[in-house]
């Protein structure tokens, strides 16, 4: 299969970076997405040109790193796929494609493909977790039965690879889709009930600190989510946020 | 006997008493830090996966001041994420005879008894503590309708002891350790350094002090003074170009730490797991592991006559309509008490015995099948019971397995179809073995300290507890085990005596030389004016491993490969082209530190491998079989471990031996039959 792909380059955070289009020829239709880049970089290389910079790791979906907003859809054309998970059997041969990095004033351009996510990481730092310290002294883990729906949902939420692709794909750069998600986790679970309405209250204040965009609601995040996480999350954290604030004022 | 072998001069430090009170009684006695006296000392901790997140959130809650290091943009990314299966701990919440001594004895039989007694009993000792402080985390672990745990059954046991969290046990895990590593972060007490790469190990006055690092975006060098320095940087699987790694994982840190003085333990030791997504053409940039818990319902076969391997390779036959009695379910044959779930060894070698007999599925023959009819069949008759369906039809039975086979392993089948386009409910899995984790490592002592006083190894990048070869859920177990349980208690010991050092300067000649040796390489590999990207050179080594280091090992081939990987390394200096500037993100010049590295450490795993006369774990020699071709062991010229001390050239490292006294255990051949 042949392509032309059509690439955001950027050298730097102040480069003003343009769209630069480039062919690939001789493309098999079971390699992934980004091992097509990697023929593309190879070309690029050996004619003395830089290559594509592009966030990438495990290549099987889990880690998150792989970001690419391709022909205006975050991780592409295929539903609960990331990026490496994508092959090229799901394009049509003489294909034009064009990549880009996830657009977002929350995630500024480092180079090329490759953004800068870190707003992610603070906001769990602002309450993500339950504040327990190691010494392997805690209760029995069977002491507390959970029931079955709950922890299922709660790990459904918790699968959340923290890709950003709901933050590329929302109209308003909005990270609620990402922040519900360890919010509801941890509201579903017994151990996370202490710190429950403070967690959703400090994670919503990081979150608006960080410049992502307001919920209008959309639903776009859930389409585009490669792990399918629901906006049922997103209620709940509502909720709870809300429930915070009222408590405080009375 | 090698005379380049030397007796060990490092003591392994492993505590008196009874096997079942060493870690206890060390617990008891090894000195203390004082809160108080926390605070004036730092620690650097490198990596972020189960066993570096664990480590810094653990060191942070204690009170010192931790930095901690790793080449991805958030500390969540690292690899300990793929981990899929499951973690195991000695819980016995399934009452059927777990116990410690169960864990720590197959842990010790599932090495091939080539793994230190004391810190596999400590393992197995810690292994419940891990279960009951990550639900306090929060992470949600299956349960069963009474919202007990669940637990699954992994390859090389006879019990249920593995606690999963569907097929992303791994994920969950790191998110635990993760998220108590974001609240120390959020409080100040760890200064995390995203993006950053580690690229030296700072030695003053014969302790490790600090670290050179490498800012990824602006390229700049930084030095970073501790008064220990954690290593846990992971494995060296990537060696073979092709593993179910990360494409960024890497060996770099602890090879920096061999050429300073840290010795690197049975380097020959790599773990080729059964059950991979076999290669599919030759732009492959990594496999995809399918986990080892498929093996709990799924059966793997090819076919027995040769014939219908013909016809299933062009297609004319499908796999699903050749019959019972023309399959042969080749582990279930020979390993009949433990059939399809063997260890990884045994299992790998096996497939790779049938595909050598011309069996392969594929169009490469480099393929068997994993299948789950009778699972679907069993699960589904099973269901249609517990609903009270009366004579259920054959679709009925059918759609209720699948829906409990999707239960259990969802995501890996949409995984596995994601990639091969096959739909494994349909018709069977194909898989081949692949390169995926590394026992040996960095040598350390019960303390899990490296032969560089200072310097700790933690998780895969030390040697220390899984023999030659690792069973199924124990990396996860160790890693953690490592970082939560076990360093928080052992590095006080040596923190003690730094309580009046103060601030380690980054000034001296120490740093000053350790800087000017990274900056001289760095600018070599961008001025080298060479021709061939990066790439080329580690696919290149990656052939020369597999073929000649890999599953099957002999004395000529291992031979040929260090002189083919001496050449390689040559041409690599001369003729490697790494575009770019050191001021600015740069992958490529990444990737070429990383290959540059190894290509070092390849040479010395053939150098292991071709020393280690005996066929042990996942050490297979070719010259060292039975009849029916399982590995010989030689328990009398090799329970020891070899741990190679760096002289220059990787091939020409010196070998010392820390010999294995097993006192609990009886030495046998390894028998899952």
């Amino acid at each position: 299969m042949d392509f032309t792909l059509n690439i955001w380059r950027q050298d730097g955070p102040q480069d003003a970076g343009r769209m630069v289009a480039y062919p690939v020829t001789g493309i098999s239709d079971e390699m992934s997405f980004l091992e097509m880049i990697d023929v593309l970089n190879d070309q690029l290389v050996r004619s003395g040109d830089e290559p594509v910079a592009f966030d990438h790791d495990c290549r099987e979906g889990i880690c998150g790193m792989c970001s690419m907003f391709i022909n205006g859809e975050a991780h592409g054309p295929n539903r609960l796929t990331t990026t490496c998970q994508l092959h090229m059997r799901s394009f049509k041969d003489g294909e034009t494609i064009t990549v880009e990095p996830w657009r977002a004033a929350a995630f500024p351009v480092i180079r090329d493909l490759v953004v800068d996510r870190t707003a992610m990481d603070r906001v769990i730092q602002s309450g993500g977790y339950v504040s327990v310290n190691t010494n392997g002294n805690t209760v029995d883990a069977n002491a507390l039965p959970i029931p079955k729906p709950a922890a299922d949902e709660a790990f459904e939420a918790a699968a959340c690879i923290g890709c950003g692709a709901c933050v590329a794909t929302c109209k308003n750069a909005s990270a609620m889709l990402f922040v519900a998600a360890k919010v509801s986790q941890l509201a579903l679970l017994p151990q996370g009930q202490p710190e429950r309405l403070d967690r959703a209250e400090r994670m919503v204040a990081q979150m608006d600190e960080e410049g992502f965009g307001n919920c209008t609601n959309t639903g776009a995040c859930e389409v585009e989510c490669p792990m399918g996480i629901s906006l049922d999350h997103i209620a709940r954290m509502n909720r709870d946020f809300l429930h915070a604030k009222v408590a405080k004022k009375s | 006997m090698n005379d380049q072998k030397r007796p060990y001069g490092f003591d392994a430090k492993v505590p008196d008493g009874p096997l079942a009170d060493k870690w206890t009684h060390h617990k008891n006695n090894v000195r203390l830090v004082n809160p108080a006296n926390k605070r004036s000392i730092d620690v650097i901790v490198v990596g972020t996966g189960l066993a570096g997140s664990s480590a810094a959130a653990s060191l942070a809650e204690m009170g010192y001041n931790v930095k901690a290091f790793c080449f991805h943009d958030s500390p969540r990314r690292a690899h300990s994420i793929a981990a899929q299966g499951g973690i195991n701990a000695a819980k016995n919440y399934q009452n059927d005879g777990d116990s410690t001594h169960r864990l720590f004895y197959d842990t010790i039989k599932g090495g091939d008894y080539r793994s230190r007694e004391a810190n596999v009993h400590r393992l197995a000792e810690v292994s419940a503590s891990i279960i009951d402080q990550c639900v306090m985390q929060g992470v949600p672990f299956a349960r069963d309708y009474g919202g007990m745990l669940d637990n699954r059954s992994f390859g090389g046991v006879q019990v249920s002891r593995t606690f999963y969290a569907k097929g992303q046990t791994g994920q969950q895990l790191l998110l635990g350790a993760y998220s108590a590593l974001s609240r120390q972060i959020g409080q100040g007490k760890v200064e995390m350094f995203n993006r950053h790469e580690m690229m030296d190990v700072v030695v003053v006055d014969g302790k490790a002090r600090g670290i050179i690092a490498r800012d990824l975006i602006t390229g700049e060098i930084e030095r970073h003074s501790a008064h220990a320095v954690v290593l846990c940087t992971g494995g060296y699987g990537n060696t073979f170009f092709l593993s179910t790694n990360a494409m960024g994982s890497n060996a770099s840190a602890a090879w920096k730490a061999h050429r300073r003085g840290s010795h690197f333990a049975n380097p020959c030791y790599t773990q080729i797991h059964p059950t991979c997504i076999p290669v599919s053409d030759d732009s492959q940039s990594k496999l995809t592991l399918m986990s080892e818990s498929l093996r709990n319902d799924g059966r793997i076969w090819v076919p027995k006559h040769m014939k219908d391997v013909e016809a299933i390779r062009n297609g004319s036959l499908k796999p699903t309509d050749l019959k019972e009695a023309d399959r042969d379910y080749y582990l279930e044959r020979r390993y009949p008490a433990f059939g399809n779930l063997v260890p990884r060894d045994v299992a790998s070698r096996a497939a790779k015995e049938r595909c050598d007999a011309g069996m392969g599925v594929n169009k490469s023959g480099q393929a068997v099948f994993l299948d789950f009819a009778s699972a679907i069949q069993r699960y589904g008759a099973t269901e249609a019971n517990v609903r009270g369906l009366e004579n259920p039809s054959t679709e009925e039975v059918r759609a209720l397995g699948v829906e409990l086979v999707e239960a259990k392993y969802g995501n890996l089948f949409q995984m596995y179809q994601q990639i091969t386009a096959d739909n494994p409910y349909e018709t069977p899995m194909k898989i081949y073995p692949a390169v995926h984790y590394t026992m040996g490592g960095l040598w350390v002592d019960y303390n899990l300290m490296t032969t560089v006083p200072g310097l700790y190894a933690a998780g895969e990048a030390n040697f220390s507890d899984h023999g030659a070869n690792r069973l199924g859920a124990s990396a996860l177990m160790q890693g953690l085990a490592d970082g939560y349980f076990v360093l928080p208690y052992v590095i006080g010991d040596y923190l003690a005596d730094d309580i009046r050092t103060g601030k380690i300067s980054t000034d001296g000649a120490a740093f000053d030389e350790a800087e000017a040796g990274v900056k001289a390489r760095i600018d070599a590999l961008l001025n080298n004016g060479g021709t061939t990207p990066v790439d080329d050179f580690h696919k290149q080594l990656g052939q020369i491993m597999w073929n000649k280091c890999g599953m099957s090992r002999n004395a000529i081939h291992l031979k040929e490969a260090i002189t083919e990987i001496q050449a390689l390394r040559s041409r690599f200096y001369e003729d490697v082209r790494v575009p770019g500037r050191a001021d600015q993100l740069n992958p490529e010049l990444d990737k070429a530190g990383r290959v540059a590295d190894f290509m070092e450490l390849g040479e010395l795993m053939c150098k292991d491998a071709l020393e280690r006369n005996e066929s042990c774990g996942g050490h297979f020699r070719e010259e060292h079989q039975s009849e029916d071709g399982e590995a010989a062991r030689d328990d009398q010229g090799y329970a020891h471990v070899s741990s190679w001390e760096y002289t220059g050239v990787p091939s020409e490292a010196v070998m010392h031996q820390e010999e294995l006294v097993f006192e609990n255990v009886e030495l046998k051949t390894r028998s899952y039959k």
